[in-house]
């Protein structure tokens, strides 16, 4: 992995927490402050979403959603991520995000309507403070810096995270975002989540630089760390949400990691990558490492172990049960609905004569 | 109230929304220390302070995709597209998530968008254009487009005002027509107004064309025709009730705007005209417009655009049908 970077003359609290590497330091990781519920929290966790992704992807097969996109491997970063940040804190996500939503208390049945084709947006993201999707690849980073401008306008301190692929880095969306991140000093993370591929286009060929080494471009630093260890990313993500809490502005954080099952449900990884490469990232995946390091320091024994897998079971049978039983919407409402707060005459007439011509049927 | 030409208009109306409503930011290329290029936002940030009238950097996409978040975090902004030409980089922005927002989310988007538009103003490429088909075709936006300085402080008012995103178009030719205002009149969205009334033949016009209109009505009458002529004011929705009374006198209808006649907003009018009046027609619904032609240099924008001639041409066809 490339040095991290700095921009000279800010500070940069993320830094000193890591390698050249990018590995969380072991003075760092000791000092973070989890007692042993807090760190077993964040393996139980990583342990649900994975269950979920696995879950889903077998409703997907059995026909019950429309497509699925897995993040399967990428839980270290979604679970840091979130437990790194206040309740408060808006969570701007792309679309392969739901192990973050179902963290912040998201039902993985009601999220899972938006792949069944029932809904464009299951939750309400006041509630959770977690946006919707955005299918459009970086599109929702220009939010996210808006948000948080919104943030420091209000004189508020809670900060924003605004997370993304490494495709996105190549959108002029992205780059946009990340230059008004930097001229209004937005208290805004950005995630993001290199998993080295978008669908077919491995990292080599999406950029010729450093995802990291941009921040500094645009006036805050950034940093590349390992995204498959859970406590990294917490400890970056933290880090960088105190100084953003503190008015020192934005953050980007290049989390690698790596996207271990296909890009969706549709697509065939067979075609564009070798196996051996599955096989690298297997030996370093995020679970199983943060498992045996827990063991290690005393914090997992087996009858804990085996009663989280319990749970996820639990929760995989109740997503299955919830989801088959969703009701879809009536058709009037399902359409029409949500589009306008205060709709126009011509709307109201034609979602009328829509819904005459349903009782007519 | 002394007479104020349509730009002074829409200051004022920034300016009574911005003290009305602390939640309103205006924002922008070049609205704040200068005033906009056009001097709309003209000492608004002196007035309301750098937090709530803001210069952005040069990207469109995200002065939309920020509005975005401003509005969820519970602010009510009033962008600014410095030209009709340079909205094309803020089109997915507005159509993927201004416009559709709500639909996934649940939360209102009361953004409204500022964009002069149109040409006449002998200006280079991409500084003349007349986009506003492209977002009446979306679902979830509301577009509106006055065409004198009254109706553009009232209109802007109920932009500003209104829970849904607006696209608001300025027809910049027009902004130093002048007229006394009365800034307690309301006018909602989605209402036309009659600019004048006829008996011959209907005008159907908005922004830039509605002058035009009245131009062309002032010779027709010159040779014993009369004209009424309908300003839409709102694109989006459309005032159709006003559109078929006037049709229930005139039977005819020639609609003008500055954009492209193929796939253009005309098309929707006679398409609607047809669908609930078809039986008040006495000739074919005519559209006069620009050409299928990129616009073109400003050399030639007298021959492109609209005018007087061609909308008396139109209207003598109708006049002479059946
Ligand atoms: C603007 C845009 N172009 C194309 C697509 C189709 N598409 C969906 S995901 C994707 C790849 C995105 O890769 P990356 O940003 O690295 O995120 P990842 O899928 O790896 O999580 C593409 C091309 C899209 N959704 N949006």
């Amino acid at each position: 992995m490339a040095d991290v970077v700095q921009v000279v003359g800010t500070d940069d609290p993320v830094r000193p927490l890591f390698t050249a590497a990018g590995e969380l330091k072991a003075d760092a990781r000791n000092g973070l402050g989890l007692d042993a519920a807090a760190l077993r929290d964040l393996y139980q966790k990583m342990i649900l979403i994975r269950r979920a992704d696995q879950e889903a992807l077998n409703l997907q097969r059995q026909g019950e959603l429309g497509l699925w996109g897995q993040y399967l491997g990428q839980e270290a970063i979604h679970v840091g991520a979130v437990a790194a940040l206040e309740a408060n804190d808006w969570i701007f996500p792309s679309y392969r995000e739901f192990g973050m939503a179902m963290c912040r208390g998201v039902d993985p049945a009601e999220m899972l309507t938006w792949f069944r084709g029932l809904s464009h947006g299951p939750w309400d993201p006041r509630k959770y403070a977690f946006a919707p999707l955005a299918v459009p690849v970086a599109t929702q980073v220009p939010h996210a810096v808006g948000f948080a401008m919104g943030s420091r306008l209000r004189g508020s301190d809670d900060v924003v995270l605004g997370t993304f692929g490494d495709g996105a880095t190549s959108k002029g969306d992205w780059h946009e975002a990340m230059n008004f991140a930097g001229v209004f000093k937005a208290p805004v993370i950005l995630l993001c989540q290199n998993n080295h591929w978008a669908i077919s286009v491995p990292l080599a060929k999406q950029t010729a630089g450093s995802i990291a080494e941009r921040a500094p471009g645009y006036g805050f630093p950034g940093i590349r760390i390992d995204g498959n260890d859970v406590l990294g990313v917490f400890a970056a993500v933290r880090a960088a949400a105190e100084r953003a809490r503190r008015g020192d502005g934005p953050y980007l954080i290049e989390a690698m990691t790596y996207r271990m099952g296909a890009h969706t449900s549709s697509d065939d990884p067979t075609r564009y990558r070798l196996d051996s490469e599955l096989q690298t990232w297997s030996a370093k995946d995020p679970i199983a490492r943060y498992r045996s390091w827990l063991q290690g320091q005393g914090h997992l024994d087996d009858a804990a172990a085996a009663a989280i897998d319990r749970a996820a079971e639990t929760m995989a049978e109740q997503m299955r049960s919830r989801l088959r039983a969703a009701v879809p919407a009536p058709a009037g409402e399902a359409i029409f609905d949500r589009v306008y707060e205060r709709p126009p005459g011509p709307f109201i007439e034609e979602r009328e004569e829509f819904e005459a011509s349903l009782e007519g049927t | 109230m002394e007479p104020v030409t349509m730009a002074k208009a829409i200051n004022l109306s920034l300016r009574d929304a911005l003290a009305g409503d602390e939640q309103v930011l205006v924002f922008g290329e070049d609205v704040g220390t200068l005033g906009g290029v056009f001097r709309i936002t003209d000492g608004l940030q002196k007035t309301f302070g750098v937090d709530r009238v803001f210069d952005t950097p040069l990207a469109e996409s995200t002065i939309i995709g920020i509005a975005v978040g401003l509005a969820l975090r519970g602010f009510r902004p009033v962008p600014e597209i410095q030209f009709d030409g340079f909205v094309y980089s803020a089109f997915d922005q507005i159509v993927s998530h201004v416009a559709k927002y709500r639909n996934r989310s649940g939360i209102s988007m009361p953004i409204t968008i500022r964009i002069p538009f149109g040409g006449h103003i002998g200006a280079v490429e991409h500084h003349s254009e007349s986009p506003e088909a492209y977002f009446t075709h979306t679902a979830g936006l509301k577009v509106v487009a006055p065409a004198t300085p009254g109706d553009a402080y009232a209109l802007l008012r109920s932009a500003i005002a209104d829970p849904d995103p607006v696209i608001f178009f300025e027809p910049k030719a027009r902004y130093y027509m002048k007229e006394e205002i009365n800034p307690s009149l309301e006018v909602p969205i989605g209402s036309a107004r009659v600019a004048r009334e006829g008996s011959g033949a209907t005008v159907i016009a908005y922004g830039p064309t509605v002058s035009l209109a009245l131009d062309a009505a002032s010779a027709a009458e010159k040779e014993n025709i009369s004209l009424e002529v309908i300003d839409l004011r709102s694109l989006s929705p459309l005032d159709m009730p006003t559109i078929l009374a006037s049709l229930q006198k005139t039977h005819r209808a020639v609609v003008v705007h500055e954009a492209p006649v193929f796939g253009g907003f005309g098309g929707e009018i006679a398409a609607r005209i047809s669908d609930d009046g078809f039986d008040l027609l006495e000739a074919p619904v005519a559209r006069v417009g620009g050409m299928d032609a990129p616009y073109p240099p400003s050399r030639y924008e007298k021959l492109y655009l609209p005018d007087v001639d061609r909308i008396l041409e139109a209207v003598d066809v109708a006049l002479a049908y059946g």
